[in-house]
């Protein structure tokens, strides 16, 4: 079983000028491994995040979107995977933290655990769809995916925790918002 | 489909151009359309929009898509416009409130009153879904009008251009059936 903090890690080594999309868990973590201009948090409501990657992935074509989503988040907006499947932004990749609960919430389960994320992506129109159990196996697909034609989509099958420090009054805060703007327009 | 009564107020024959709609967002720089499906404005707007080669449609699966998919794509300068119906409406308020009224991102909802008899004004009509539109805009500060007539067509552009030039939602509320263009 992986964790999410081991995967965000190896995910870090490979992100260089992606833009990052990040909700609840992913994005406290990631924020404690990687504070850049380009982490997007402003997703505002909860299970948004793929869909705000959507838009940015079609807004700037040039550059690679990477949401990392929690399975609670994506249950709550699970047509967005059809959505993606049809726009098809070859420049999407979505990791998906699925450790069967709603972690920020106190840890409540998810209504089904072990349900299939990558077999639903697929059915939904997404072709390049994976799911990783080890650290090792991930490790070793990351690289590929980053580059691969998207939209990608992966299931991280992980445990709970450990969660980083939240602070949500600085990771919302309209600055970040205001650098990620400048920092896209300077053509980070 | 089309909907053509008396205008009590102007008592002569009222009618609402799809066709001018849609020239509309165009003279304000819309690119894309986020569409949940409504019989409201189907015929008159959403399929002449598909067919249209200088506008791209998304069509979502629930509402709220919309909202982050028209966040995203202000970060890259492209304007869009949300066509969804008032009950989508009601069911997106979250993300409503989260991302245009919170964030003040420049959205821009188009929303379909369905039900609504034209001439009745929204707070006057009999649903209570209707009814509901204008006060939750407004205790949203979300600026709105109502889009009932050809004559509030030219009011469309400048609301669409001001909520992106100067970062705010805004709301156009089609009071009466588009005809198809």
């Amino acid at each position: 079983m992986m964790n999410r903090m081991e995967c965000l890690r190896v995910l870090a080594d490979h992100v260089t000028d992606e833009i990052v999309v990040a909700t609840y868990s992913s994005a406290t973590d990631w924020l404690a491994i990687v504070d850049r201009p380009l982490n997007y948090f402003a997703v505002g409501a909860m299970g948004l995040a793929s869909s705000h990657g959507l838009g940015l992935a079609l807004a700037r074509p040039e550059k690679r979107v990477i949401v990392l989503d929690g399975d609670g988040s994506l249950l709550m907006n699970l047509g967005t995977l059809v959505t993606i499947g049809a726009v098809a932004p070859a420049n999407f990749v979505h990791l998906v933290g699925h450790n069967g609960s709603y972690e920020a919430n106190g840890g409540v389960p998810i209504p089904n655990k072990e349900v299939d994320f990558a077999g639903v992506a697929r059915a939904a129109g997404i072709e390049s769809c994976h799911t990783f159990t080890e650290i090792d196996d991930f490790t070793a697909a990351i690289g590929s995916l980053l580059k691969a034609k998207g939209p990608v989509f992966a299931d991280l099958v992980i445990e709970q925790g450990p969660l980083s420090k939240r602070d949500y009054s600085d990771m919302y805060a309209p600055a970040r918002r205001e650098a990620f703007r400048a920092a896209l327009d300077a053509g980070a | 489909m089309e909907d053509k009564v008396q205008d009590p107020v102007a008592g002569v024959a009222a009618r609402l151009s799809g066709g001018a709609i849609i020239s509309a967002i165009k003279d304000a720089g819309v690119g894309y359309v986020l569409s949940v499906p409504d019989l409201h404005t189907s015929y008159g707007l959403l399929m002449p929009i598909a067919d249209d080669p200088d506008l791209k449609l998304i069509r979502v699966c629930k509402e709220d898509e919309c909202l982050g998919i028209a966040a995203g794509l202000s970060y890259g300068d492209k304007r869009a416009v949300v066509l969804i119906q008032y009950t989508g409406f009601l069911y997106a308020l979250n993300s409503i409130r989260a991302v245009a009224a919170e964030h003040r991102k420049p959205i821009c909802l188009m929303v379909g009153l369905l039900g609504k008899p034209p001439g009745v004004a929204p707070r006057d009509a009999k649903r209570v879904g209707l009814r509901a539109v204008e006060p939750i805009l407004d205790i949203m500060g979300i600026p709105h009008q109502l889009i009932e007539t050809d004559a509030d067509v030219p009011r469309i552009a400048s609301a669409i251009i001001d909520a992106y030039e100067f970062g705010h939602p805004t709301a156009l509320l089609i009071g009466r059936r588009p005809v198809a263009p």
